[in-house]
């Protein structure tokens, strides 16, 4: 492969991070999620778990059993190896509800994007997202894939508790909460989708390269 | 085995169900969990004759008061140096005791110490989930906080034949002030001037130290560059840098990912003892390479292996 080799730091004894990159873009994703796929086909000794995120994949290790140095000849191994496919992604669609105390944040969003808030909405409504990465808290899917024209930043101080279910968005990002949690991001809508189900056989809804759309739900 | 009640009378903040944590689900957004001190917790179960892992109830410095309102049954104190009563008469604070039928133990902050394990011989009623009993504060899913008025209805409670005795303190029982880290992953965002005060200064933990992490005073580490980083995985151990310049070493309740840069990593062997400190106490941090850090691992599992085998009850061992 002509892609150049990862940046591979030690996190203590608990086990490597691997850097792909510093940005967020198609292959660098590519290639945290491939070695993600070729370490559960294939994982290395003493291999506990790994955590992917947006450019970087953390592999953990039992020090026990293993060491920093053995980990990284294997992960050097599995990167120069072909990966293993990926699964054919799933289309999610999720329903949410816009409007009154649904969308707390719905009002500011459309005057700092210089819209009206149903302009909001159609923004949200039209975006076909993807699911990057869970990270943060329990369930919490990092949805890339919000349009241009509702991207702000987030806020400097977070607002105390948003409820669990809450639709909102900060950047090129959108996420489905499932815990009530102070947040920076901008609540435009609720849903009662359940993203975890602790009770199924797979309990939590997205797998990561999934894609999400978001349809109008009746109030 | 018999029926026992326990009513809590009292419980600080922070007091909760934990067992050995619920590991391998990161990739969902849901940390670990478990004990603050993983070696206390596991010393009160294996003394009681309980899986290491089993759940036993954390508390902190706010301390708990249990009455046993039916029934008799064993259990067991680690971790700390609380001051530990039965119906106000001081026993040692780690040990092994059988409770009968209104009974009132007591567990207050003592010397040292900021995490004290109450451990029963019988199943703690909490919610399992993802296969474990360990509570996560932020999203209450699993586990079970503890609150005044509860009650805790034992149906598999042992009183014998465990032995009541006191139990030795382990090596590393006592909160850690020299603390071992390997640098990075983020280091290059530190200047070598910020880096040395990071190893050469005191700090002191303030009081925003909970089962998230603990923040803490001292020399303000400046990062270098922009604040601009994708958010990547954290661990139990990672020392963060917000803007504010204060470090936060995070611990069992931590978020799973993170854009702040994180200058070192806290040795898995030194957790423990880490988690120990209390705010006001001072610590100062020192580099080891990770080879080091996974010897020490490695040293740390022998001294715990012998010294819980030691301590273990096993009279009642099924």
């Amino acid at each position: 492969m002509s892609d150049r080799p990862p940046v591979i730091r030690d996190l203590g004894d608990a086990g490597l991070l691997v850097e792909f990159g510093e940005r967020l873009d198609e292959p660098t994703y590519s290639r945290v999620r491939a070695l993600d796929r070729a370490l559960a086909e294939e994982p290395c000794r003493g291999f506990t778990e790994a955590i992917p995120s947006f450019a970087s994949l953390f592999v953990g290790y039992d020090p026990l059993v293993t060491d920093g140095v053995e980990v990284r000849e294997a992960l050097l191994k599995l990167i120069d190896r072909p990966p293993p496919p990926p699964p054919d992604p799933k289309l999610h669609t999720i329903p949410v509800h816009y409007g009154g105390a649904h969308s707390p944040d719905l009002d500011m969003v459309a005057e700092k994007a210089g819209l009206a808030p149903e302009e909001v909405i159609a923004a949200h409504l039209e975006a076909t997202y993807r699911v990057y990465i869970y990270g943060f808290a329990p369930g919490y899917a990092y949805l890339g894939g919000t349009p241009e024209r509702i991207r702000l930043p987030r806020r400097d101080t977070p607002v105390r508790s948003r409820p669990a279910g809450s639709v909102m968005i900060a950047g090129g990002q959108c996420i489905v909460t499932t815990v009530d949690m102070p947040t920076g991001w901008w609540v435009i809508g609720r849903s009662f989708c359940r993203i975890i189900d602790p009770d199924a056989p797979r309990p939590f809804l997205f797998d990561l390269g999934d894609y999400v759309r978001f349809t109008r739900a009746d109030d | 085995m018999s029926r026992a009640v326990l009513t809590i009378e009292h419980a600080g903040p922070l007091t909760t169900v934990q067992d050995a944590g619920r590991p391998g689900y990161a990739r969902f957004g849901v940390t670990t969990a478990g004990p603050m001190d993983r070696l206390a917790h596991a010393t009160a179960n294996v003394a009681i004759g309980n899986p290491e892992g089993a759940s036993a109830i954390e508390t902190a410095l706010g301390g708990i008061t249990v009455v046993v309102s039916e029934g008799s049954i064993a259990i067991a104190v680690a971790g700390g140096a609380p001051v530990v009563t039965i119906d106000g008469t001081r026993v040692e604070a780690w040990s092994v005791q059988i409770l009968s039928r209104n009974d009132r133990l007591a567990i207050r902050p003592g010397r040292w110490g900021s995490w004290t394990y109450l451990a029963i011989a019988g199943t703690l009623p909490a919610k399992r989930w993802l296969g474990s009993t360990a509570t996560h504060a932020q999203s209450g899913f699993g586990g079970r906080n503890m609150a005044a008025a509860d009650t805790l209805v034992i149906d598999d409670a042992r009183s014998r034949p465990v032995a009541p005795r006191n139990l030795p303190l382990p090596v590393g029982a006592r909160p850690r002030q020299d603390v071992r880290v390997v640098l990075g992953p983020q280091d290059r965002f530190f200047s070598s001037a910020v880096q040395q005060s990071f190893l050469s200064g005191v700090y002191t933990v303030t009081d925003a130290y909970d089962r998230m992490g603990m923040r803490l005073g001292g020399p303000k580490l400046a990062i270098s560059g922009s604040l601009d980083m994708l958010s990547e995985a954290i661990v139990r151990g990672s020392v963060q840098v917000p803007g504010h310049g204060d470090p936060i070493v995070l611990l069992a309740d931590h978020q799973t990912t993170g854009g702040y840069p994180k200058i070192a990593t806290v040795i898995a062997a030194d957790q423990d003892g880490l988690a120990q400190l209390r705010p006001r106490d001072h610590l100062t941090f020192r580099a080891v390479s990770p080879e080091q850090a996974v010897a020490a691992a490695r040293i740390r599992h022998r001294q715990t292996r012998a010294y819980l085998q030691a301590v273990s009850d096993k009279g009642s061992r099924q």
